[in-house]
């Protein structure tokens, strides 16, 4: 199963290398991991999809956990929230599959961002099944280039999941 | 109070009670040697190389239970700490080390003696700094201080660019410590310490599997009266040993791989595990499924990532040790377990500890002797092989941190340098060296250092002329392919030694061991004894890889 974890780090030097260098040296797979700033200026977060089962789960964040610059860690999987992925496809367009593929486009919300002679470059957010369709629906006419960010994601409501949210970093035994 | 981070970063020192720091100069650490110069508190042990001085700082470390503190300049001062560092990470000893570094304005550029120190160390730290903001230095080293010993210890490097030791600043030691992301539990869950003394009422042959976590929370005292109130046979892991009295009627020894195997016989039949500040090293647990199969197992460990990573447990429980068997102990009865214990008397008659006399210079006599000569209550540190593995069968150590060894990184060369610091950390205990004739000649420059700090370091080589734990491997493993094992060159070890100054002897057979052990181990000074032992000799018992702990082989 897929796993959101959101976490909260201190905004210092080499705290990307230690996430990143961590989860190669203990042999986990990141599927995506999504950075940046927060409200605060000295506290980043990172949005990091993992795949695996409870226990595997389980080791991840208490490794992460073990890093001195980690604050906090959410595993918002099971919560509701929502997430949102952006993705710029460059696609291959002749003049006369325009319209069609500006029609796919329209379909799922993205926005045409450039065009080039045979080309066009959209770009969509959404979650990632979403992204996933909208990829595929270009697919045939072939995709030149393409890049995602990755998944952000938060809490839905009033529920936050700051450096000050209760439950912090004391991990509950089970 | 102005003045340069250098000179700050001294001071910090001082207020954290540093005595010794071991260490290497060199250009990009000079301004923190010049403002060294000025301390009338802080003593600095110059080693001969670097690893020595990681080495020493871990040695001391281990005695002390206080943080060891090592320098090194940039490039490779600081590469010589590597294997250093890993060390003491696997064994979670706490140290603060530093390292110059180039100037912030030359990092990145392949500068003269430029590493990336912190990238480099980053998987082997508990936590790294690279100051580049002057302001920040006593923080820094405030927070080191902090996290290399509280939780789980471990070494901590602080990488400091030239430009910003000579920088100045307004001094000011923080009184304490602001860390959003590093909060150890100590106070074990009530609850759980309940549900604990239920399962040790209702257990009929428990069993405490003590490991390096007793010595870390120095909690020796109440591993003994847990102990003997539920009347509980205990093994200790190699880092556990002497957390538990080696003489004592319920000790099993160590268990796992070359553990004894009433140890590991005990550890199959038992109904509760109650594991102490132990890993579940895969040493010990050898095959997985077969390692204590009929048991509950409750683990207490400070650091919650061990607790479910080799072995889902019954009972996990975060915290300090030493805290929770505090509280834990008022819960329980004294209890008897004389079925239980008669069937681990019966144990240790059928599979006891044993070694052949015959053949030679035994260096399990030599072990065995070394220990009566000294009572059990030396510091005794090793190298590692299978010299380190007949201490811990046959040395009784009576007195917690009192082994110092590498157990995790299994790291030759260790040795010497870790006696130095230890030596200097012992205040007076005698401390002994059992080393192989391979793992001294990694680390021997340090023989300098022992003699210019006036160290009455007694070594002992069990010298059989091989790389004995790999010429063993090689027997069982490679159908006695000895590949690359046998030195077919040696110093002479005792002209070596006199070469330093260092009185030494060489020991051939059982009665020069009553005789020349005692008058080396009676010098005011350091000793070398070379013990020629034979080659063949094997440690015993030893379980076959993929093997369980209950089907240890007699390899003798
Ligand atoms: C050649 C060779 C052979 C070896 N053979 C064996 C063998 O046969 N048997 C054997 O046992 N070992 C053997 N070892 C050693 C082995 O590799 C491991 O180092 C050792 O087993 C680990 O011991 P430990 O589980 O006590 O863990 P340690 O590495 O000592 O870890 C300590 C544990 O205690 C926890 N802890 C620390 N402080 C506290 C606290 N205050 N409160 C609670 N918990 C705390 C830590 O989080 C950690 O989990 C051998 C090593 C070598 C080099
Ligand atoms: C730095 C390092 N290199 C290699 C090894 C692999 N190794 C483990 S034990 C051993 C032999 C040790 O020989 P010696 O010091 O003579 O001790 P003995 O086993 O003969 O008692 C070797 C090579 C190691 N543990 N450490």
């Amino acid at each position: 199963m897929k796993h959101t974890l959101s976490v909260l780090v201190e905004n210092s030097p080499g705290v990307l290398t230690r996430v990143a260098g961590l989860f190669a040296r203990r042999g986990f797979n990141i599927d995506s991991l999504a950075v940046g700033r927060t409200e605060k200026h000295d506290v980043s977060r990172m949005t990091i999809v993992v795949e695996g089962d409870h226990r595997y789960i389980e080791q991840v964040t208490k490794q992460l956990h073990k890093l001195v610059d980690v604050i906090k860690i959410s595993d918002i999987t099971t919560e509701e929230y929502v997430d949102r992925e952006l993705v710029m496809i460059k696609v291959a367009a002749e003049p006369s599959q325009r319209v069609e593929i500006m029609h796919i486009a329209g379909i799922f919300r993205a926005r045409a961002v450039d065009l080039g002679r045979k080309t066009m470059t959209f770009e969509c957010t959404g979650n990632e099944g979403k992204i996933n369709a909208f990829e595929e629906s270009l697919r045939p006419y072939g995709i030149k280039e393409l890049v995602r960010t990755g998944k952000v994601a938060m809490l839905r409501g009033t529920r936050f999941s700051g450096v000050d949210s209760g439950a912090s970093k004391e991990m509950k035994e089970e | 109070m102005e003045m340069t981070v250098a000179e700050a970063l001294i001071r910090c020192l001082e207020k954290e009670n540093v005595e010794w720091v071991f260490g290497y100069p060199g250009g990009a650490i000079l301004p923190v040697y010049d403002a060294l110069y000025h301390s009338s508190q802080i003593r600095h042990v110059l080693v001969r190389h670097e690893q020595g001085a990681v080495h020493a700082a871990d040695g001391y470390a281990r005695v002390t239970g206080k943080v060891g503190v090592c320098m090194a300049t940039s490039g490779p001062g600081a590469t010589n700490l590597v294997t250093g560092i890993a060390n003491a990470y696997m064994d979670s000893i706490p140290l603060v080390l530093f390292t110059g570094q180039v100037s912030t304005g030359q990092i990145g550029t392949d500068a003269f003696q430029e590493v990336d120190i912190f990238g480099i160390t980053m998987p082997i730290v508990k936590h790294n700094y690279l100051v580049k903001d002057p302001q920040k230095l006593p923080a820094i080293v405030k927070n080191a201080f902090h996290i290399a010993s509280t939780g789980r210890p471990g070494p901590v490097l602080i990488d400091l660019p030239r430009d910003v030791a000579e920088s100045r600043i307004s001094f000011k030691y923080p009184s304490t410590v602001r860390l959003r992301g590093y909060k150890p539990t100590y106070r074990g869950h009530p609850s759980k310490i309940h549900e604990i003394a239920e399962l040790i009422r209702k257990s009929e042959r428990p069993v405490i599997y003590a490991g390096g976590g007793i010595l870390g929370a120095n909690a020796a005292a109440e591993l003994l009266q847990l102990a003997e109130t539920i009347s509980a046979p205990v093994t200790n892991t190699f880092m556990g040993l002497a957390s538990f009295p080696g003489d004592h009627p319920l000790f099993l020894g160590m268990l796992g791989l070359h553990g004894t195997r009433y140890a590991n016989m005990a550890v199959t039949e038992c109904d509760l595990l109650i594991a102490l500040g132990a890993r579940f090293d895969d040493r010990v647990t050898m095959k997985i499924k077969a390692f204590a199969p009929k048991a509950t197992v409750i683990h207490i460990d400070i650091d919650p990532a061990e607790i479910g990573k080799i072995v889902s447990v019954s009972v996990p429980l975060v915290g300090d040790v030493k805290l929770i068997l505090k509280d834990l102990l008022p819960l329980l009865e004294k209890t008897d377990r004389s079925r239980w214990l008669a069937r681990i008397a019966e144990l240790k008659k059928q599979y006891p500890l044993t070694y052949d006399r015959e053949g030679g210079l035994k260096p399990q006599y030599v072990i065995e002797k070394l220990c009566e000569f000294t009572r059990g209550e030396a510091v005794v540190a090793t190298d590692v092989g299978q010299h380190q593995m007949w201490v811990a069968q046959y040395y009784r150590f009576k007195r917690p941190r009192t082994l110092v060894s590498s157990g995790g990184l299994g790291c030759m060369g260790f040795g010497l340098p870790a006696a130095v610091g230890a030596c200097l950390g012992s205040r007076g205990q005698p401390v002994i060296l059992v080393t192989g004739d391979g793992s001294i000649q990694m680390t021997m420059q340090e023989l300098g250092t022992m003699m210019e700090q006036e160290l009455p370091i007694k070594i002992l080589i069990l010298n059989n002329h091989t790389l004995g734990m790999v010429r063993q491997l090689q027997e069982f493993y490679c159908e006695g392919r000895y590949m690359s094992v046998n030195f077919r060159f040696h110093p002479d070890f005792v002209r070596l030694a006199e070469a330093y100054g260092i009185p030494a002897y060489t020991i051939t057979s059982e009665e020069e061991v009553l005789s020349l052990l005692p008058a080396a181990l009676a010098e005011p000074g350091p000793a070398l004894v070379n013990c020629l032992v034979p080659r063949e000799e094997n440690v015993s018992p030893m379980v076959l890889a993929g093997r369980g702990i209950d089907e240890a082989i007699d390899c003798s």
